[in-house]
């Protein structure tokens, strides 16, 4: 067996807020995280969930910048889209997000992404995405549910299939 | 092996959820559950088992019938959604973990081995 010391991920959602905080440490100085964040060729080999290919069509992290990137699955395909306030390496990145397979545009999130220094080269990123409602935030969290969820489903249908589950 | 049985499994389901949201305002028998979906009738009585399983649902029994009521404190939507949408996270900081260490270790190559 192999034991391997895992940083956790936290998440800081609470009910009736329209803003979502995810944390989380790095075994890597910032100047490397912050570069995996603006690089796209970095951010397309770990930002796409496992079981989706990641194109990324435009990316240009810099003040008046924007981003689009789509992930996809056979026929099902997701775009992503933002402009992005400002990238200041190797501290901050503030940018704008909405989900396209949205029912209605106009549904945008600010998103900051903070990179602090921690003793022994590593990093802690703090990211703080706030929505225009209640419900956007909720909404978004529950589509990321639907797309992510793909694979638990699969397991599922297997045991259904082979009547492990009964 | 034991199948193992939480909330995330609970609201994987389309068909789940859509059991949980009719019964959350009031209990509703079998037969009034399987009426409202247009899967089969032991496709229904599946994920209940599962819902009941998962701690999602009760079953009480009044007269002859099965009531299904649900167990709305156990499904706080708000943090369950933020428990697999922090896990989705979790799953892609792995992958950049292992992109960091790449790249660590390139740049010491460059400069030389320890």
């Amino acid at each position: 067996m192999t034991t391997t010391t895992k940083n956790a991920t936290s998440i800081k959602a609470e009910p009736g807020k329209q803003e979502v905080f995810i944390t989380r440490e790095f075994d890597a100085p910032r100047e490397l995280v912050f570069k995996a964040f603006t690089d796209p060729k970095l951010v397309a080999q770990w930002l796409g969930p496992r079981d989706l290919t990641m194109k990324i069509e435009k990316f240009e992290p810099k003040a008046g910048g924007s981003y689009r990137y789509i992930h996809s699955r056979g026929e099902h395909s997701y775009g992503f889209r933002g402009v992005v306030h400002e990238a200041t390496f190797p501290e901050r990145i503030i940018q704008t997000f909405e989900f396209e397979g949205l029912p209605e545009k106009g549904h945008v999130a600010l998103e900051t992404a903070r990179f602090e220094n921690l003793p022994g080269g590593r990093t802690k990123l703090i990211t703080q995405s706030v929505f225009q409602s209640v419900a956007d935030r909720d909404g978004m969290m529950q589509s990321g549910v639907e797309r992510g969820v793909n694979d638990s489903h699969e397991r599922l249908d297997e045991l259904f299939a082979k009547g492990a589950v009964k | 092996m034991q199948t193992r049985r939480d909330v995330f499994q609970a609201i994987a389901d389309p068909t789940r959820r859509g059991i949980i949201e009719l019964i959350a305002a009031a209990p509703l028998n079998l037969n009034a559950i399987a009426d409202k979906f247009e899967v089969s009738r032991p496709a229904i009585s599946q994920h209940i088992k599962i819902l009941t399983e998962c701690g999602l649902i009760i079953i009480k029994k009044q007269g002859r019938q099965r009531f299904c009521e649900a167990k709305l404190q156990q499904l706080n939507e708000v943090s369950v959604w933020a428990e697999r949408y922090r896990s989705l996270w979790a799953d892609k900081f792995e992958v950049l973990d292992k992109l960091l260490i790449q790249m660590q270790s390139k740049k010491k190559k460059t400069v030389k081995k320890k």
